[in-house]
């Protein structure tokens, strides 16, 4: 079974990969493909597939739930960097929306639909608040999200009191626990959203708008676009984003740690950002990209584990792969490393 | 003319934000008004000072440093590791401080040669210098030796009978003065502001950019470096796990000191009381009891909003 | 006055070129000790790109330059200081946080043991200050001081190395009158004291009352060296936009079809419309049907009354008017809403979205006008795409081809499309001509006419002459950021217009003299 299912798995991975041989998706999966392939070779059990109470499990699937809050972040991250942006608070945001579901549903004893109403409410409002900074008072983007990044955490412990606050709400639980068509109900939340971010970037003219602001704020601005409006919304997206990866990851250890809730995602919602393709400049943006570079991440953490090797090191494989994207990216890296390559006729 | 210089500004009110915290402790606490709460609060932020006197250089000129707190960890647990192994501290602190000083470097080429963004090549390097410092140890190290259990108690400043100067304090002081030396009476110190407030002027002025951009981001990486060393005298041992997130308190201190964020105004001294604005609220909240350590994170996030605000409005309306 | 001195800088056959262009070719430019040099050209003639080879910003792809009779080769502005040559740029290109003194020695300043003496700092800053006679505080941030003192301020970081060859770079853009009356009367000292001073400027009355020889390049060509004394404002001209003086004077008389417009009321009037430092109030009309011209030098204030009229900068003064009923139009946005648009002058920076495909660019606009939610579909988006790419003749593989991989004559006509997409009722073309081919130059000024035939007000801001007086039926004169004629039918030739704009005005002459 095992050896039938790694073929068709590796059949599928290949036809992906050739039907997007032309597009710029095709990069980043060829990473994850590299990185999937030594697995297959060298880590024992890697691709095992257990069935358990009619629920996958094996690492692959582990990889697609813990990718998941990340993942949701790159979505609204992919939008604001496409702006030109960027949103540092988004892990911070994680920690307060966490805060907020739990105390409201412990504490004042609500229900789930009210928790999780109230804390994707305060959520929007974080991001409302960073796109109000960026768009509407013209502070850097880096500089305005600090605010939010230094002051969230604290915000957050003062929501749940300094305590981590424990629930066992089954809705609330389920979240980041539960399972739907035999696979985790992560993976479903972030699909809708996915689904989500692509019909309203691509079903409206949103993305469009977006795109043209990111690569020319000033022609875009002579075309009639309204820029602030469209950075406004880009930020206001990605804090209902963290708020959904908030409750995830509140929901996954049915508690709301506003410490270490949702720490450095941000680094890591970039990165996937980057990874996927959207250049940190602005401009055109693939989300799709986004959930590739998010899952390359978290595979990268997934098989350091799964060598017994310290999560702690993983840092230093994701530090090489920031400067190696970044040197991919730069014209200037590619001039320079163009001359020590035999000369090559590069189509316009 | 009665006028002043709208650059000050940032710095005064920094000021006297210092002094009413200060005011109002001493009103409300009998014992704030001691020399020994003024003494401490030097000592025991003199790490993050350390290390935030290079980020104001790195920020002068326009540029970001997220590494701060990762190249801290590692220096501490670098040397920890070094002296754990039977190397003196008059070894192991040097090279602590070349590999912090090498590696600042390095990201000052990438970000010169290549033009990297600064965020994110030193976000390269946070992640890089976090995992290293798991490499040379995974748990944290206690620092057995003589130079740390006894000369460092005897290189105080002896102010009243049972009040001294700690050697870290005198750290962070020494270093203020030598950044405010540096900023204001080299070349070096003068291109770093010609480079924040103009890339393309500086370049038509003569400014040599390259060797000014790689200089910042390696005194910024001795700093931290430095900052690290600093760390281990005040709590002898060495840890991979700690000062996450420093960076951010190291930022926070420099904008709230009067920096500008986008580059070319700022001065030592300001990033100075900004860490001391820091430490002060961290020692009103222990004094209160009653307040959670939370209200730090919210009140520094405040301030940060006021000062990132005044500057805005300072730049909209008096320069320029 | 010495304008017989010794040849100080010497270039002789300077080539330079970037991909695509040759902004420099076989360029020759003498400079003498003791004489004011104007360097005259319109946009793209190679005066920036001059500058810059001798003040090693750019190097050279050939030719030599001698500074006393030695051959210097600068590879930065640093070393071309310290062989003589010392600049001031058109933007201050100074630092506006630090102070007066310290931005006049900055990179330079004088150290003992490596640390900095500010004394002398301050005394050599009020030295180099007093040199242009002026008294000021040099310990003042410099962004404290007006635009006209941080040019004096330039000036004087230009003059405290011992510079041999001085080259302003249009310093009085942004000066009043009495202001340029300051520095000229420092140029002439200077002068005097034999240092060679290259001007840059595109101010006529300027060139006449200060310089002593003029040099004019075209497309990147010598046109001629000439005394001032000897060279009559309309021989200027002519020469700056390449026609033979005698050419223009035969040229018959133009009667554009001339179709009485005008006793339908116009579309936009604008009365007394202007904006402090940008340009002088402004009375304009344009009909339905009537294409206007902005005639003008470079920077004689076209761009501003078009970004004025389109909303991108906001009139400090008078009134515009829309079919009868006055609007207040502070957006590019709410000048959309009355069906204006607006193709810019810089295509690169504020026309094109580099990395989107063209199908995209020409539905932009429209799509602005929208709004986000209403989304056109995919297949209107291709069939306007389609019928752009046809009407236009652009030149595509296809509509999904990114527009940075165009031709600038296709850019522009993308930028046509965009706007033409949203069925404007007025459309302000900026240089729409500007660095593209003939055959596009050709088609897209069939355009205009066409387009006017259609009904559309048309305002037209062009270099050349000869677009203009072909295709306007009205012509609005500008010079320095003035409006100082206006012609219609008949009256319209590029003899008229020159005259125009080479008549010097009696306040500005006794001003600068």
């Amino acid at each position: 079974m095992s050896l039938a299912g790694n073929l068709v798995f590796w059949a599928v991975y290949a036809a992906i990969l050739f039907a997007t041989r032309r597009q710029r998706i095709f990069w980043p999966l060829v990473a994850l493909a590299l990185l999937l392939l030594f697995n297959q070779l060298f880590t024992p059990g890697f691709f095992d597939l257990d069935v358990r109470d009619g629920h996958l499990y094996g690492a692959r699937i582990d990889i697609l739930h813990r990718g998941a809050a990340v993942m949701m972040l790159a979505l609204g991250m992919t939008l604001v960097i496409a702006t030109g942006g960027v949103d540092l608070s988004v892990g911070a945001i994680m920690a307060i929306a966490g805060a907020v579901m739990a105390q409201i549903a412990v504490a004042h004893g609500q229900s789930a639909p009210v928790a999780i109403t109230g804390a994707l409410a305060v959520a929007l409002l974080a991001g409302a608040w960073n796109g109000l900074l960026v768009a509407g008072f013209g502070i850097q983007p880096i500089v305005a999200t600090l605010i939010l990044m230094v002051a969230g955490r604290g915000i957050a412990q003062l929501v749940s009191e300094g305590q981590i606050i424990n629930f066992t709400e089954p809705a609330l639980v389920f979240m980041g626990n539960g399972h739907f068509l035999g696979l985790p109900f992560t993976l479903t939340l972030v699909l809708i959203l996915l689904a989500g971010f692509c019909a309203l970037t691509r079903g409206t003219a949103l993305g469009l708008f977006i795109e043209s602001v990111g690569d020319n704020d000033t022609a875009s601005r002579y075309s009639g676009v309204n820029a602030r409006l469209v950075k406004f919304l880009a930020y206001l997206l990605t804090g209902l984003c963290a708020g959904i990866a908030g409750l995830v990851a509140a929901s996954n250890i049915k508690g709301a740690d506003a410490n270490h809730a949702g720490l450095y995602f941000e680094l890591d919602a970039i990165l996937a950002v980057v990874v996927g393709g959207t250049a940190l400049t602005g401009g055109r943006f693939y989300l799709v990209g986004s959930m590739v570079g998010a899952l390359l991440i978290q595979t990268l953490t997934t098989t350091m584990y799964a060598r017994n090797i310290s999560a702690d090191i993983a840092p230093v494989p994701k530090a090489l792969v920031i400067i190696g994207v970044c040197l991919l990216q730069s014209e200037k890296a590619r001039r320079t490393f163009a001359r020590f390559l035999p000369k090559r006729r590069i189509p316009a | 003319m009665n006028r002043v210089n709208p650059k000050y500004i940032p710095i005064a009110a920094t000021a006297l934000v210092l002094l009413a915290l200060y005011v109002v402790g001493c009103v409300a606490f009998p014992n704030f008004s001691s020399l020994r709460v003024l003494v401490n609060l030097f000592g025991d932020n003199a790490f993050l000072g350390i290390a935030a006197v290079g980020a104001t250089f790195v920020i002068l000129a326009g540029g970001i440093d997220l590494s701060v707190g990762s190249v801290i960890a590692f220096t501490s647990i670098l040397v920890a590791a070094l002296i754990g192994h039977g190397t003196g501290p008059a070894v192991a602190i040097p090279i602590a401080l070349t590999v912090g000083l090498l590696f600042g470097a390095a990201m000052g080429c990438l970000i010169h040669f290549f033009d990297l963004p600064p965020f994110l090549v030193t976000l390269g390097g946070m992640f890089l210098m976090r995992g290293m410092s798991f490499v040379v140890s995974p748990e944290s190290m206690a620092i057995r030796h003589a130079f740390y259990s006894r000369t460092l108690r005897d290189l105080v400043i002896q102010l009243a009978p049972r009040v001294s100067i700690p050697f870290t304090a005198i750290c962070f002081i020494v270093v203020v003065l030598i950044g405010t030396y540096v900023s204001v009476w080299t070349r070096f110190g003068r291109s770093v502001y010609a480079l924040g407030s103009s890339e393309n002027s500086a370049r038509l002025m003569g400014v040599p950019i390259g060797s000014t951009k790689i200089g910042i981001y390696g005194l910024a990486g001795f700093f931290s470096a430095l900052g690290g060393c600093v760390a281990t005298f005040y709590m002898q041992s060495g840890n991979p796990a700690s000062f996450v997130g420093l960076e951010l308190d190291a930022i926070a201190a420099v904008v709230i000191g009067g920096t500008l964020l986008t580059g070319g105004v700022g001065f030592i001294p300001g990033t100075m009381i900004g860490v001391l604005i820091l430490g002060i609220i961290q020692t009103l909240i222990t004094f209160q009891g009653n307040l959670n350590t939370w209200w730090t994170r919210i009140a520094v996030g405040f301030l940060l909003l006021v000062f990132i605000l005044l500057q805005k409005a300072i730049g909209r309306h008096g320069l320029r | 006055m010495n304008a017989s001195g010794k040849p100080l800088l010497e270039v002789r056959g300077l080539t330079k070129g970037f991909p695509g262009v040759r902004a420099l070719d076989g360029v020759d430019f003498t400079v003498r000790s003791g004489e004011i040099h104007a360097l005259m050209g319109e946009n793209g003639a190679g005066k920036s790109t001059l500058i810059k080879v001798l003040t090693g910003v750019y190097e050279r792809d050939s030719g030599d330059a001698l500074l006393d009779g030695l051959s210097i080769h600068p590879r930065s502005p640093r070393e071309a200081e310290e062989c003589g040559i010392s600049t001031v740029y058109q933007e201050v290109n100074l630092v506006p946080h630090l102070s007066v003194a310290e931005n006049i020695c900055l990179g330079r300043q004088p150290t003992r043991f490596g640390a900095i003496l500010w004394g002398a700092i301050a005394d050599r800053a009020r030295r180099a200050l007093a040199r242009l006679d002026l008294k000021l505080d040099v310990s003042r941030q410099l962004s404290s001081c007006s635009i006209a003192i941080q040019q004096m301020v330039a000036l004087a970081r230009a003059l405290d190395v011992s510079a041999r060859l001085l080259i302003l770079d249009e310093p009085t853009s942004s000066l009043d009158e009495r202001e340029v009356a300051e520095l000229f009367k420092v140029m002439r000292k200077l002068r005097d004291e034999g240092m060679g001073i290259v001007f840059v400027t595109h101010f006529m009355d300027q060139v006449y009352s200060v310089s002593d020889r003029i040099t004019v390049l075209r497309n990147g060509q010598l046109v001629g060296e000439f005394p001032t004394a000897e060279l009559p404002r309309l021989q200027l001209i002519a020469r700056m936009i390449g026609k033979d003086i005698k050419e223009v004077e035969a040229l018959s008389q133009h009667h554009p079809d001339a179709e009485s417009i005008r006793e339908s009321e116009p579309f936009l009037q604008v009365k007394n419309f202007g904006r402090k430092g940008s340009i002088a109030p402004i009375d304009l009309s344009i009909h339905a049907g009537e294409v206007v011209g902005l005639a003008g030098l470079l920077g004689s204030g076209r761009t501003e009354v078009a970004r004025l009229i389109f909303g991108v900068d906001r009139a400090d003064s008078g009134e515009m008017k829309i079919g009868g009923e006055t609007v207040s139009v502070h957006s590019p946005r709410a000048a959309m809403k009355h069906r204006i648009a607006f193709t810019t002058e810089d295509r690169k920076a504020e026309g094109i979205i580099p990395n989107l495909s063209i199908r995209e660019n020409i539905v932009l606009a429209l799509q602005a006008s929208r709004g986000p939610w209403r989304k056109l579909s995919r297949a209107k988006q291709d069939e306007l795409a389609d019928r752009f790419i046809k009407a236009l003749a652009i030149k595509t593989p296809g509509p999904e081809q990114l527009i940075k991989n165009l031709s600038g004559g296709n850019q522009q006509k993308v930028l046509l499309g965009r706007w033409l997409a949203t069925e404007p009722r007025l459309l302000i073309l900026d240089e729409p001509t500007r660095g593209i081919d003939v055959g596009a130059k050709a088609e897209i000024e069939k355009l205009i006419a066409s387009l006017r035939k259609d009904g559309l007000a048309i305002l037209f801001i062009s270099s050349e002459l000869e677009e203009v007086v072909r295709d306007s039926q009205r012509v609005v004169i500008l010079r320095d950021r003035k409006k100082v004629g206006e012609l219609s039918g008949a009256q319209i030739t590029e003899d008229a217009i020159m005259h125009t704009i080479a008549a010097p005005t009696a306040e500005s002459a006794s001003a600068l003299s």
